[in-house]
């Protein structure tokens, strides 16, 4: 093989990889942004350094958040401070908390359990400390 | 051919000198002086979190969260730029065949901004994060660090323009007329770019400090949201500024690999053709990638979409440089000497590096890295893998013609081996805590979570032998530039002697030269 011939096939290659790579991020991130219709809306406002939660019904929590199995939820997430980050690890529910602006990030857990929230943007002093925990319980609604 | 720094000359005169050799000798004394400094920053964190809860050394997140800070400063504007500029300094005006620089007191002056900008951001020790988003770094961050730190940055950022607006000047107008610009050696042509892309990208970070200033002494609100501003908009303007400068951080470490790959494979190089494109290419699409830094600020699908389009652009120019290396050593009769063993270390990481970088920049993935220790692997598998690596070797490259003498090949060895185990140890082992979940800048974490803290604590030993390698570095670059063997000054390396060594100045200060 001739010398551009090698160097063309390379980097044809990569292209392709890059490619199928981009195609099929679009294709799951679209269905990660496809809210559920029926999700209920639960409010998420940081400020340093807690997370406090406001259900559609109005019951508020602060730190620890109550769901039920099998609900889809939508997160409207802000900050009444500075820039935080809204993150359930174990449900890769991550966006930011921007003050003056609404985020939005949504999930439906299929599984009891308690899993920890945490803070994943730089807020400060006790940033380390601005953790939560989410707790699925099933009511067998 | 000996670079006349060697020659005992008093002090003052090095300090005063405006000559290439001297600043570029100065900026790397300062660069390498600071790598030691943000070290052992870093050691004090690794120590820090193998130990969960219980606040070893460090025993107050504020006091914690100024150590992270001070530490990327240090070595992104104060390691990273400084050494680059110095090897430029000392090499490209005799790449393309001038005397000196194009402006030799302006070159000087931008090096003296860097010691007070130092200053600035060490005195000042601030918390903000070097990327000091708003509206912390407006409403929360303390003072006087934090205004320390914009006045720092911001003579930093101007002694970058200076001495790149020279670095084009020389490249372009200087250049001797037989010596066309597509022959111009490729580590020229990569401080070509990055000086183009610093005279484009660093003026819109200059701006937004001085509006992240006023917005500190209320007298604007741009990023401020309780005064009518936004703080997104911070975020646009500097990583606007600071993709493009990843870039500028890379590409002489690229560049510095070009010249030591070919002379220890003894072999022509594949193409200077492909090496110039892949240069040219990554300074234009770094521009088109910065918002991959900001898919979770509520950024709508189509602009992800975009950045992350942006962002995948670039990699066949960066897989074309590996390409070239690769091609270069294929069938070569390869002298694994010091610079050669960390050019080829670089390179294997910089692959690593960047085929983490596409997965990052894939936007679904994207939300399970962001923020977390992933990104604290990935990016310092640029920095120390890709980076550190190139410097290092290009620094071993160096030192016969700086001091005079030889390097031990032996102790060479030693550190090339122990910073290469740490980079892997350490920074894998920080992209699996980025997949447990655990968020980067946080000053303890639960001990409760057993894999977090195991994971921390094997991160914490491949930077203790980070840490080690350094500590033979250091006494190496000590040792052997006062009782190393005299360097073979013609081929130190004994290369075979038709392999020209580019280093070769004349010295302002009388003397000869063996040019
Ligand atoms: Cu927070
Ligand atoms: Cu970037």
């Amino acid at each position: 093989m001739g010398h551009d011939t090698a160097e063309w096939v390379f980097v044809g290659v990569v292209i392709a990889i890059l490619c199928y790579v981009g195609v099929d991020s679009w294709i799951v991130q679209k269905e990660v942004e496809d809210v559920p219709a029926n999700a209920e809306v639960i409010k998420v406002t940081g400020q340093q350094w807690y997370w406090s939660f406001e259900h559609a019904d109005g019951t508020k929590e602060v730190s620890t958040l109550h769901v039920q199995k099998g609900h889809a939820y939508l997160f409207e997430i802000t900050s009444r401070d500075v820039m935080h980050s809204f993150n359930i690890p174990d449900w890769v529910v991550f966006e930011d908390a921007v003050p003056g602006h609404t985020n939005h990030a949504w999930f439906a857990p299929d599984q009891v359990g308690t899993y920890p929230i945490q803070c994943r943007e730089y807020c400060g002093l006790l940033h380390y400390n601005m953790r939560g925990s989410l707790i699925v319980e099933d009511n067998g609604t | 051919m000996v670079l006349e720094l060697q020659k005992p000359r008093p002090v003052w005169q090095i300090m005063f000198s405006t000559h290439h050799t001297d600043v570029g000798y100065l900026y790397l004394v300062f660069g390498i002086t600071f790598l030691f400094m943000g070290g052992v920053l870093a050691m004090i964190i690794r120590t820090h979190l193998f130990f969960p809860g219980q606040g070893v050394l460090v025993s107050d997140s504020a006091t914690y969260n100024r150590i992270f800070t001070v530490h990327g400063l240090t070595m992104l504007f104060l390691f990273a730029l400084p050494v680059a500029n110095g090897i430029g300094n000392i090499l490209v005006p005799i790449m393309v065949r001038y005397k000196d620089m194009a402006y030799p007191k302006l070159n000087a002056i931008a090096f003296w901004m860097n010691p007070v900008g130092a200053a600035l951001l060490w005195l000042g020790f601030a918390d903000t994060t070097w990327v000091s988003y708003a509206p912390y770094s407006i409403i929360r961050a303390p003072g006087p660090a934090a205004d320390m730190f914009i006045f720092g940055m911001k003579i930093l950022g101007i002694s970058s323009i200076l001495s790149s607006i020279n670095f084009v000047v020389t490249i372009l107008k200087c250049k001797h007329p037989d010596l066309p610009l597509r022959r111009v050696p490729l580590f020229a042509w990569s401080m070509l770019t990055v000086s183009l892309m610093t005279i484009v990208a660093m003026p819109t970070y200059a701006a937004a400090l001085i509006m992240m200033l006023t917005d500190r002494l209320g007298l604007s609100g741009f990023f401020n949201p309780f005064a009518g501003g936004d703080p997104i908009a911070y975020l646009h303007l500097f990583w606007f500024t600071f993709h493009p400068e990843v870039y500028i951080f890379l590409l002489p470490a690229i560049g510095m690999m070009y010249e030591i790959i070919p002379r220890f494979s003894r072999k022509p190089l594949y193409s200077q053709a492909s090496g110039v494109f892949a240069f040219v290419m990554l300074g234009i699409i770094g521009f088109a990638s910065w918002g991959h830094h900001m898919y979770s600020t509520g950024m709508d699908f189509t602009t992800k979409v975009v950045f992350m389009i942006g962002t995948l652009a670039a990699v066949p120019a960066s897989g074309m440089h590996v390409f070239n290396f690769l091609a270069t050593m294929w069938g070569g009769r390869i002298r694994f000497s010091a610079p050669m063993k960390f050019a080829i270390g670089g390179i294997a990481l910089f692959f690593s590096a960047g085929a983490g970088g596409v997965l990052n920049s894939a936007m679904p993935l994207d939300f399970i890295t962001h923020g977390t220790y992933w990104v604290v692997g990935h990016m310092h598998l640029f920095l120390i893998g890709t980076i550190g690596f190139g410097f290092v070797g290009m620094i071993y490259y160096m030192f016969p013609y700086i001091t005079g003498r030889m390097y031990s090949e032996k102790w060479a060895s030693a550190h090339f081996v122990l910073m290469f185990w740490g980079s892997v140890q350490m920074l894998y082992t920080q992209h699996l805590l980025g997949l447990e979940g655990m968020p980067r800048r946080v000053y303890d974490y639960p001990v409760e979570f057993t894999s977090w803290t195991q994971l921390n604590q094997i991160a914490t030993v491949g930077g203790w032998l980070l840490g080690a390698s350094f500590a033979i570095f250091l006494a190496v670059l000590i040792y052997y530039s006062a009782k190393g063997k005299p360097a073979n000054m013609d081929d130190p390396w004994g290369i075979g002697g038709k392999y020209y060594y580019p280093v070769a100045a004349k010295n302002p200060h009388g003397g000869h030269s063996g040019y």
